[in-house]
């Protein structure tokens, strides 16, 4: 019931295209509609922080579609920044994609900058701006300018401002960042439509890090962009199979993940 | 081979231009010889053509040679006709060693008095009456007949009346004859248009440094913001021309996607245009006049007043992406735009930001089905190794950028022609028939078939053109 609420609430809020309300210090919530990663995230998607993606750009659709996802979730005009490269080893962004998946493209302003220290500089600027809904950054490999003074100041400037970043890292490694969460994507295959054609966007999302929370847990999603939110990839019919993900209790520390064995 | 041009002193040896090369060596054996080379002659030219900007912006260039200069209404501004014609001559000495200048009421006589006068004459109208007929600048055949009917001068013509001439000699003849001497008015076409709004400081003492030249373009931004205020008008682009002593011109463009007034922000986008160079601006001797222009300007209300947010948050969304193209380049910043088109690669174009004020429409996806269309489009499309291929569907085992992919799950063929309306009568183009497919990991791809088989001479290729979310 709440979940529902929530949710129409959101909805509302996107009709009216207004960004989300950031209070002073404790970040509004956005939730994605997976209870169980909800609840791993203490209520739903904070904005105003830094979300950190790594996905290989071999599954660089996976990767763009969670975080073109994310975006839609949070909300508001974004600033898709991406470097020459990422694109030209993962091919260009495509309107009519991510029309198809239920973002409008007309809320996104591009920029294709020549390396990555022009992409963070850019950053830093559109994350200055609080009009913006938020700004997603597009980097592959490890880039030097990328490190950890360079997220702290991304960080700061969306706190600030209370813009979120999302930070999508092709064939990227982990590495320490002041990011607020930090994900690993991978495809997933999708629930079946008739005729056995592929379905709906899936992924397999992992958790490998929150600040001040617990990290841990994989979870395999689809995205259904008629509601705007996620499912249990399980779900079927609209009722979650029991026991089907083990949440962990608040005491006991990270790293509680559990792994979903899938038939065939 | 032919002379295109010769100096004073060749010209008292006898030689002209059009003259074959071996007649001119021949006359005189020590002639010292250059390449021709009009592209770099109107370079210079237009070079030239800048730096007269500082006395007027409507220039017309005539190449290969002259330069036409509307000086109405600004002649004060330089202290007379006689401190202007002085001024001029001394910047057209440092680009060139021979200048003919000459003043007059219209474009076509002052180009007269300049090519073709010999005797300087105080009085303009009897200057141009001394000109002979070759100052019209009519067809060589004209000419002639002009000559052998015993006219020779334009005092010649300009005596007799218009009718029998123009019967004799063509309505042409007394037109041009007009406007050479002021009889009808005529305005040259000038390189540039002249801008809405023009300010401009001149120094005494020229500015050496780069930050003090912004600091003179931030005092004219806020005379330009009281200029357009009053005017209820804000700019679209601003132009910042720095002179330098030596003649040459640095200009400074920046655009704004909404109309602009404010001077801390013209500042600011200028200042990131300075950034983003990749020279640094070298001021040489110094700038001893700066000028900024408002090339393109449109309506601004005055403030308009933040009531919801909505106004200011599309005005600050718009600051950033002038920001960002000032820094980065117009091209770098874009929006997408949705088009009618079946063809993928050109169903939506990605156009820069500034350009667009409002924002297009999408259509929303159909409920019920998948996404149909991948949100990662590769260009151009990435050539696939079938392994395992059937007739009628898409291959079962396919190797890209050398990872083998297992198909478990496909949806399709989705045929997409070519655009046979382009192509020539007979000759369709191969058709895509593109195909949904998943492999085994869960990865989908939008793989199409180009051709069909059994037509062309080989098997038809497969390609990889985008990736599903």
């Amino acid at each position: 019931m709440v979940d529902s609420l929530r949710l129409i609430r959101r909805r509302i809020a996107l009709i009216e295209r207004r960004g989300p309300l950031a209070g002073a210090g404790d970040p509004a919530c956005w939730p994605t509609g997976h209870s169980a990663l909800d609840w791993a995230l203490g209520g739903g998607l904070p904005c105003g922080r830094l979300h950190e993606l790594l996905a290989e750009s071999g599954e660089a659709g996976s990767g763009s579609g969670f975080a073109a996802m994310l975006a839609y979730l949070l909300g508001g005009e974004w600033l898709w920044l991406s470097e020459e490269r990422a694109w030209r080893q993962a091919g260009a962004l495509s309107a009519t994609g991510l029309a198809a998946i239920g973002f409008d493209p007309a809320r996104l302003i591009l920029a294709l900058l020549p390396d990555a220290t022009a992409v963070l500089r850019a950053a830093v600027d559109g994350l200055r701006c609080p009009a913006l809904g938020g700004v997603l950054i597009e980097l592959t490999g490890d880039p030097r300018a990328l490190d950890l003074t360079a997220s702290r100041r991304l960080v700061l400037a969306a706190e600030k401002s209370g813009v979120s970043a999302i930070l999508l890292r092709l064939d990227g490694q982990a590495a320490p960042s002041a990011a607020q969460t930090r994900w690993r994507v991978t495809a997933a295959p999708s629930v079946p439509l008739a005729a056995g054609a592929p379905g709906r966007p899936a992924w397999d999302l992992e958790l490998l890090r929150q600040r001040g929370r617990p990290a841990g847990g994989i979870w395999r999603v689809e995205w259904d962009y008629e509601q705007g939110r996620l499912r249990d990839w399980y779900e079927r019919d609209g009722t979650a199979l029991p026991g089907a993900v083990a949440p962990a209790a608040a005491d006991r520390s990270a790293g509680a993940g559990t792994t979903l064995h899938h038939a065939g | 081979m032919r002379l295109t041009a010769c100096d004073a002193a060749a010209r008292t040896l006898g030689l002209v231009p059009g003259m074959t090369l071996t007649d001119a060596q021949a006359r005189v054996p020590e002639l010292a010889v250059a390449d021709a080379d009009p592209a770099a002659d109107q370079q210079w030219l237009e070079r030239i053509a800048d730096a007269c900007d500082r006395f007027t912006p409507l220039v017309e260039a005539e190449p290969p040679d002259g330069l036409i200069l509307d000086m109405t209404g600004g002649l004060h501004l330089f202290g007379g006709e006689t401190a202007l014609i002085a001024q001029v001559e001394a910047r057209m000495r440092r680009w060139a060693s021979h200048v003919h200048l000459a003043m007059a009421a219209t474009p076509e006589g002052a180009r007269a008095l300049a090519r073709f006068q010999t005797v300087p004459v105080a009085d303009e109208a009897a200057a141009l009456r001394r000109l002979p007929v070759a100052a019209l600048e009519l067809e060589a055949d004209a000419l002639r007949d002009l000559r052998r009917a015993g006219l020779k001068t334009i005092a010649d013509l300009a005596d007799r009346p218009a009718a029998p001439l123009a019967a004799r000699f063509g309505a042409a003849l007394i037109d041009r004859l007009d406007r050479l001497l002021g009889r009808s008015d005529s305005r040259i076409v000038p390189r540039r248009t002249a801008p809405a709004l023009v300010l401009e400081r001149r120094f005494a003492e020229p500015i050496a440094t780069v930050e003090a030249a912004m600091a003179v373009i931030g005092d004219l931004a806020r005379e330009a913001a009281q200029v357009l205020a009053e005017r209820h008008r804000g700019g679209r682009r601003f132009v910042a021309r720095l002179y330098r002593t030596d003649g040459h011109v640095i200009e400074l463009a920046v655009e704004s996607g909404l109309p602009l007034r404010d001077p801390p922000r013209i500042a600011r986008l200028f200042a990131e245009g300075v950034g983003a160079l990749a020279d640094p601006i070298d001021p040489g001797f110094g700038f001893d006049m700066i000028r900024l222009a408002v090339p393109r300007d449109e309506p601004l209300a005055a403030a308009q007043l933040a009531l919801e947010g909505g106004e200011a948050r599309e005005e600050a969304v718009a600051a950033l992406i002038d920001r960002l193209s000032a820094r980065v380049g117009r091209e770098r910043v874009r929006r997408f735009v949705p088009r009618d088109s079946h063809i993928p690669e050109q169903a939506a174009l990605a156009l820069p930001a500034i350009d667009l004020a409002t924002p297009a429409s999408w259509p929303a996806p159909e409920p019920g089905e998948p996404p149909l269309r991948p949100i990662r489009l590769f260009d151009p499309p990435q050539l696939v190794e079938v392994i395992a291929g059937l007739p009628d569907g898409p291959p079962q085992r396919f190797r890209w950028r050398r990872i083998l992919h297992e198909v478990a799950r496909a949806e399709g063929p989705e045929r997409i022609g070519g655009q046979w309306w382009r192509r020539a009568p007979g000759d369709p183009g191969l058709a895509r028939d593109y195909y949904r497919v998943e492999d085994v990991r869960g990865r989908r791809f939008w793989l199409f078939r180009h051709g069909l088989y059994g037509e062309g001479a080989r098997d038809p290729r497969w390609y990889v053109h985008g990736l599903f979310a």
